[in-house]
């Protein structure tokens, strides 16, 4: 059988995320540190609903239970380019 | 909750950890309790850097004696920390750098480490891709064994090769009291239930000042908010650490080719502040460029924020205090914690069992504070 990818970034599979939760990781923040899952250049977009579903069936959770992670900025991909351009034209 | 233990140990930070793993490993019953997560708070947010290169002897000697324990860490643990010896390249700026600089190097060098100073036009020997001229650096140490390793990896393995030896952690676990007799703790009261213990560690980063307060003793440490970045990964080019006290900066490359650094603001006040800010970015962005133009082209995927447990004199907190006779401190890492914790844990563990420590920590307790201090220097503010 093949393997089912959850976190296409960090090449995270489902059987991996099964694993970590049987182990005692059972917050979307815990298996984001323990899988790297969500840190890729899409920050989640694709896994982070994924791994939501695979907690309620898996480990149980209500999906009100489930607190999702938290979305650091600068939340789309921007360039080293533009931010320094914006140092010098900023006030800081 | 079980109802005692001999070591209890408040915080689950990589110190925490590998001190509950040095306990368990000596046959020593443990407990730890963590108010969140595992790694939640600077174990896992900073940058995974390893250095000797300190300005004091205490911490020289900590770090050399960590660097000795994480270059068998994975076969220790049975994991992987990504740990790798790049180096660290310090830039001067100034010549009372150069002056300071050399001392250190000259000091490092008694204490047997292996590090040199390198004049300007040997800088790019060991980066060439660094515009040396440009951001006006006019010296610099390197010491090849300095290094870097996945921070949240090494308190995860810690973690779990405790609880797999045998010692009881318990997350979302906070404390809420002590009580206490004949200026001795006989029992700590959490939001699980209370347990008696025999010695307890106050190991909780940059909320142990908090923690101290409810036995009324008084931590100078104060928590600052330090923030940090990392890119998507391009073709690694660099290995070492590149660290600047002038700019208040360093960044390096992960093994997959991620860029990740941070930038102390100088006018960052103390607090428990983890908001990230676009004055970061810029400062990163502005820094990143001149340091090295070419990483304009690459995207930063994310910018988070921590906290530093900082000390007036920038060492760690160690050992016993005065009025709380079996309340150990392991705090105050100033925002280098994670590369001495395999040394600060392995001696608070000879210190708890009644071995002798390989290193004095007498020097690093508490009541040093009541004199005079030496100030590590070399540090990222």
């Amino acid at each position: 059988m093949g393997e089912i990818i959850v976190c296409r970034c960090r090449d995270v599979t489902l059987e991996m995320v099964e694993k970590a939760i049987d182990e005692g990781y059972k917050t979307v923040e815990e298996l984001k540190r323990k899988l790297r899952l969500g840190m890729g250049p899409c920050q989640g977009r694709t896994c982070m609903r994924l791994l939501a579903g695979i907690l309620r069936r898996k480990a149980g959770l209500k999906p009100e239970a489930i607190k999702h992670h938290r979305i650091r900025p600068p939340v789309r991909p921007v360039p080293v380019g533009v931010l320094e351009v914006e140092a010098y034209e900023g006030e800081d | 909750m079980k109802e005692r233990t001999d070591v209890l140990i408040i915080g689950g930070g990589v110190n925490g950890c590998a001190l509950a793993y040095y306990l368990v490993k000596r046959g020593a019953n443990v407990t730890l309790v963590e108010r969140e997560y595992i790694a939640c708070g600077s174990s896992g947010r900073n940058a995974g850097g390893i250095r000797q290169q300190w300005s004091t002897r205490e911490n020289v000697r900590l770090a050399m004696g960590s660097v000795k324990i994480f270059e068998r860490l994975d076969e220790e643990l049975g994991c992987e920390t990504d740990y790798r010896q790049g180096g660290y390249l310090i830039l001067a700026h100034t010549e009372e750098e150069v002056k300071q600089f050399k001392r250190n190097v000259s000091m490092q060098k008694s204490e047997g480490l292996e590090v040199e100073y390198l004049e300007q036009d040997e800088i790019n020997d060991i980066v060439p891709e660094l515009n040396v001229e440009g951001i006006g650096a006019i010296g610099a140490t390197w010491c090849p064994s300095d290094g870097h390793a996945d921070p949240i990896k090494v308190t995860i393995g810690y973690a779990e090769a405790a609880a797999r030896k045998g010692a009881q952690i318990y997350k979302y676990t906070e404390v809420l009291g002590f009580r206490v007799e004949d200026n001795e703790i006989v029992e700590v009261k959490t939001s699980r239930g209370s347990i008696r213990a025999d010695y307890i560690v106050n190991a909780a980063g940059a909320y142990s000042k908090e923690i101290a307060k409810l036995l009324g003793v008084q931590l100078p440490n104060k928590p600052y908010r330090h923030e940090i970045l990392i890119t998507e990964p391009v073709k690694p080019f660099f290995t070492p650490m590149i660290i600047s006290f002038h700019d208040n900066f360093y960044f390096r490359q992960t093994p997959e080719g991620q860029i990740i650094g941070g930038w102390g603001n100088p006018r960052e006040e103390p607090g428990y502040n983890y908001e990230s800010s676009l004055t970061f970015a810029k400062n990163m962005a502005r820094l990143l460029t001149k340091y090295m133009p070419k990483l304009r082209h690459v995207n930063v995927l994310r910018q988070w924020a921590g906290l530093y447990d900082v000390t007036p004199d920038a060492r760690p907190i160690l050992g016993p205090v005065e009025t709380v006779r079996n309340f150990i401190q392991m705090n105050g890492f100033s925002g280098h914690g994670f590369m001495v914790a395999p040394m600060t844990a392995t001696l608070i563990a000879q210190l708890i069992m009644g071995e002798k420590t390989s290193l004095p920590i007498k020097d690093l307790s508490l009541e040093r504070f009541k004199g005079e201090v030496v100030k590590e220097v070399s540090v990222v503010g």
